[in-house]
């Protein structure tokens, strides 16, 4: 701990300029890793080349160097750890949530959650589970980025515009120039279904080629997928429309489905906001399914940012359980509803909170009326003051780190653009757990 | 720090040694001859009437990666039954089919193993198969690297590419993933799926690229042997589980034209289409190849009847099994134009015909093949029943009566299509010795493991002689790993992390300018970032690289 202690609250050591090429972005799920950066001598970060507006303001942003706070006071690391362990040992029931952080924090989050009791939940949930649910239920037929890439010939979107969450999808995976088995690539063609009002512009083939776009209010998807689905399935609809969208659209597009011979299914869970979202992703899965039956067809559930993808492989391989799981028992239990952090704060079930958010400032924890732990990104502005503030460097810019992309399948090292005095997420939950 | 065992009844097969009482030295973790003249032991343990072996490999065990984690994921249910609460020294996790890994580790090592091989490593996820082996505690552990239906080496088949260039290619990637060895699954197959075509047989091409699963065993077989990697070519054949693949795993053993090779459950791959309901025992057949094929090896994939989960990188065969999924629900995935994952949780039960008749077949193979050396015991762990029943399947192989005792409950038709209890052969323990220590350290090549032989390490376990052998091989009295006492009375006493061992053929790296070129083409991942370091598995205390020789690297190919 000492080099922290002596490090924490100096500004950073003025840097050589140097330039990375093959830079891994944790920006979004895509974990695009050909990103050229530049290091100036202040330790500031430029993106030269391949950049997206989420790298830009990922790797772009104005470096904060503060020191940790106790009850809003300047403290020394030490004294901060032993502070955020006194707090967890003194609650019956911890939570800790937001679990923004890469495979190495995790690791040492998960060892501080078994000791300490503590329920898991992460920021990025809500979405996520709706996806689990399915493949606790049913499972499910999918496939990685790079399979898309060399693959796909008809591409159906459900419900998002893929770019605002994952920018450089299209350009990496839809309409890259070089693919494998022979086929060209510019007459891939795209469909979206639902949403209104999107960005459907990268769906236009370098060709010029218009996507086809189906809209609809997004609540009424589980309709919609209701219907393909069935079409799929090879039913008769006798409805002459769904949410607006004509049944021979649809049908035309079940044909579409069927007669491609490696079709891709994309939704964004996180963009399905609505109730009981879950079965709109089982009709989009199970369509998927039936047309295995005669065909190739692959799902493909886009997420991964803010490392959810990462916490829910490491809570899974350690504990046996994806979030949202506790330890308060002494073992592992697993339930996707009563461990949701949001009901736990709201009911007043949870009398300690341990935030942990590094990728990303602005994720703040919901107010809860109990001791408070904020372990995250340095330019952090809690609106209230938490009980403890302890700043950690950002996994991909200032320490190395490994991250799960957005099929979960592939996982990529990220790595240290500069020097930084402050000490790594996994370091200080690993003091924490030693001080509890 | 010196240690002596004192008096125990050791066997040794590595050396030859079949029950001889003899103390044996442990100094800062491996075995030695003795102690030095005026050396103080520091420790002794009374080991007069107990058994001593090497600690157990088991050398196909699915324990770390992807599909792995998406069977956990896929089955709350399986693990509600088996909560693992924390002790003072162990995590908390939980158990049965897919247990978590930290429970991996706590429980081979109390059950007297101290190294498991994860065997189906994809490249495109073999860091994550790293990661997880990472936190199994105790046990030392390894990967086979899967090749066979990724489109780099099929695009250089199909290229005509020679077999140096291919050599270059099987080492990179050995080096790439950190592995200990080569796995093929369905050859071909994995990658014919992704084109549609659901089956592939031994001599039929792949729909794309024109090539055979034969001229792929051929090539890969050949490769692993002329880059001196001691573990042969670990062969997952065609038809997995489909009536009358007797005959596909027959071709294959002669496919590899007298390389080495290892076919792995091959117990899934021994049904004949005989009698009423065509489905039979291959396994006389089998056992009879195994007999006479000197190169070939196998291990058995025994099932167990409860419930378990299939996890497999054969998402052909996968994908038409789903149905059969109970509870009914699967995973399967195509994976970075490099494998494929299925995963389907399934209940095998003794009053189901096939599911009998799978068990009989098992133990058929395992008692009609002669040669302990090269036939190996596993359950395919989760595929044919979790790791935590090798007690169960030792009083399988030990004990007739028991046997047939079981065997008598089965369903009855299945016992009619079963030779099985006609059957008088008994395992002794010099024999368990060498299926699950000296042979699998030989067959996975690590040379210093498996044995109790002065250099070795000193992982060693001590049993109570039990004529219930299940129970004997449940608890031993004393587990030392790396010379310490991990283990005692059944239960961890010391958490360690055990090595990842590896190999590092010698290779010529003009390769990856090839390599590099189809990445850059095709792939959504650098080439550099594919690779994993010695210092990530190493990362947060754990156990580092081990590099096993490749002792017998032979001249490149005229």
């Amino acid at each position: 701990m000492e080099k922290f202690a002596q490090s924490t609250g100096l500004r950073t050591r003025p840097a050589e300029a140097h330039t990375f090429d093959t830079v891994t972005c944790p920006g979004c799920g895509l974990l695009c890793d050909d990103l050229l950066i530049k290091r100036d001598v202040e330790s500031k970060l430029q993106v030269v080349d391949k950049g997206c507006a989420k790298s830009i303001a990922f790797f772009e942003r104005p470096q904060e160097t503060i020191s940790p706070r106790i009850a809003g006071q300047p403290a020394d690391l030490q004294s901060a750890i032993k502070k955020a362990a006194e707090i967890l040992r003194n609650a019956n029931q911890p939570l800790i949530a937001g679990l923004g952080t890469e495979v190495l924090g995790m690791r040492a989050i998960m060892g501080v959650a078994d000791r300490a009791g503590a329920t898991l939940d992460h920021m990025n949930s809500n979405g996520t589970i709706r996806n689990t649910l399915v493949v606790q239920n049913s499972g499910w037929q999918i496939c990685t980025l790079t399979e898309v890439r060399n693959r796909v010939d008809l591409l159906l979107i459900v419900g998002t515009d893929v770019v605002s969450l994952f920018p450089r999808f299209f350009e990496r995976n839809v309409w890259n120039t070089e693919s494998m088995f022979g086929q060209e690539t510019a007459s891939r063609e795209v469909v979206y279904l639902g949403g209104r009002n999107i960005d459907t512009a990268p769906g236009i083939s370098p060709k010029g080629v218009q996507p086809t776009v189906l809209p609809c209010d997004l609540e009424r998807l589980p309709e919609v997928t209701a219907a393909l689905r069935a079409l799929v399935a090879g039913k008769k609809l006798y409805a002459q429309e769904v949410a607006g969208i004509a049944i021979s659209d649809l049908e035309k597009l079940a044909a579409r489905l069927h007669a491609a011979k490696y079709s891709v299914v994309a939704w964004s869970a996180a963009a399905l906001n609505f109730p009981h979202a879950e079965l709109t992703v089982q009709n989009i899965t199970e369509l998927v399914v039936h047309l295995n039956n005669t065909t190739r067809s692959s799902g493909q559930p886009l997420g991964g940012s803010e490392g959810d993808m990462s916490a829910n492989q490491v809570s899974t391989w350690i504990s046996g359980y994806p979030v949202r799981n506790s330890f308060m028992r002494t073992y592992p239990e697993y339930d996707p509803h009563h461990f949701s952090a949001a009901q736990l704060i709201t009911t007043g079930e949870a009398d300690a909170l341990l935030w942990v958010s590094t990728f990303n400032p602005e994720h703040l924890p919901l107010p809860i009326k109990a001791p408070t732990v904020i372990i995250g990104h340095a330019n952090m502005k809690p609106a209230i003051e938490p009980d403890v503030f302890i700043p950690v460097g950002t996994p991909g810019i200032d320490h190395k780190g490994t991250m799960f992309r957005s099929d979960s399948v592939v996982s990529l090292p990220l790595s240290k653009l500069r020097e930084s005095p402050l000490p790594s997420l996994a370091e200080v939950f690993t003091a924490i757990q030693a001080a509890l | 720090m010196l240690i002596k065992l004192a008096g125990g009844t050791v066997y040794d097969p590595a050396h030859q040694v079949d029950g001889k009482v003899m103390d044996i030295y442990v100094r800062d973790g491996r075995i030695v001859e003795r102690p030095r003249d005026g050396e103080t032991i520091s420790k002794e343990y009374d080991l007069r009437g107990k058994v001593v072996m090497a600690g157990a490999i088991d050398m196909h065990t699915h324990i770390g990666g992807g599909k792995v984690n998406i069977a956990r994921m896929m089955l709350p249910e399986d693990h509600r039954g088996d909560p693992v609460a924390h002790s003072e020294l162990c995590g908390a996790g939980c158990g049965h089919a897919a247990p978590s890994t930290l429970t991996t580790g706590y429980r081979y090592a109390e059950m007297g193993y101290t190294a498991g091989f994860e065997p189906a490593l994809l490249p495109a996820n073999a860091r994550q198969s790293h990661l997880e082996m990472g936190d199994t505690p105790i046990i030392d552990k390894g990967g086979y690297a899967m090749l066979g239906s990724d489109d780099l080496l099929l695009r250089m088949l199909a290229a005509k590419q020679d077999q140096n260039a291919i050599n270059d290619y099987v080492a990179w990637t050995l080096h790439a993933t950190q592995a200990i060895g080569i796995k093929v699954v369905n050859p071909g197959g994995i990658s014919a799926f992704k084109f549609n075509q659901r089956s592939l047989d031994l001599d039929e091409n792949n729909p794309f690229y024109q090539v055979t699963p034969r001229d792929i065993l051929k090539v890969l077989s050949r490769a692993v042997h002329e880059l001196g990697v001691p573990h042969p070519l670990h062969v997952h054949g065609n038809n997995l589980g489909v009536p009358g693949n007797v005959e596909t795993t027959l071709k294959t053993m002669g496919a590899v034209e007298g390389f080495p090779v290892h076919l792995t459950h091959i117990q899934f791959h021994s049904y004949g289409t005989e009698g009423d309901r065509k489905f039979s025992s291959g396994a006389a057949a089998i056992a009879e190849a195994l007999n006479k094929y000197k190169n070939v090896s196998a291990d058995v994939g025994q099932i167990l009847f409860n419930q378990t989960v299939t996890c497999s990188g054969d998402n052909m065969v996968q994908h038409r099994n789903a149905g059969h999924g109970s509870p009914r629900k699967s995973v399967i995935m195509d994976i970075e134009c490099d494998a494929g994952c299925g995963v389907v949780p399934f209940k095998y039960k003794d009053q189901n015909f096939v599911n009998a008749l799978q068990w009989a077949i098992g133990l058929e193979i395992f008692l009609l093949t002669d040669d302990p050396w090269r036939i190996f015991l596993t359950t395919d762990h989760p595929n044919g029943a979790p790791f935590t029943s090798y007690p169960h399947l030792i009083k399988l192989l030990m004990d007739k009566s028991f046997r047939n005792e079981t065997f008598a409950r089965l369903n009855l038709d299945a016992q009619a299509m079963s030779t099985l209890n006609s059957i008088d052969r008994e395992y002794s323990l010099y024999e368990i010795a060498i299926m699950t220590r000296a042979g699998a350290a030989k067959l996975v090549g690590l040379h210093d493991r498996g044995h109790l032989g002065a250099g070795a390490g000193a992982d060693i376990t001590v049993y109570t002689n039990d004529a219930d052998r299940e129970k004997m091989f449940a608890k031993p009295d004393y587990v030392f790993k790396d010379g310490e006492l991990v283990v005692k009375d059944g239960q961890v006493v010391k958490v360690t992390w055990g090595h990842t061992h590896t190999v590092k053929p010698e290779f010529d790296r003009g390769i990856e300018k090839e390599i590099k070129k189809y990445f850059d083409s095709y792939h959504t991942m650098n080439m550099e970032h594919f690779k994993i370091s010695s210092e990530e598995i190493a990362e947060g205390g754990r156990g580092g690289v081990v590099v096993q020789e490749c002792k017998g690297r032979r001249e490149k190919t005229a």
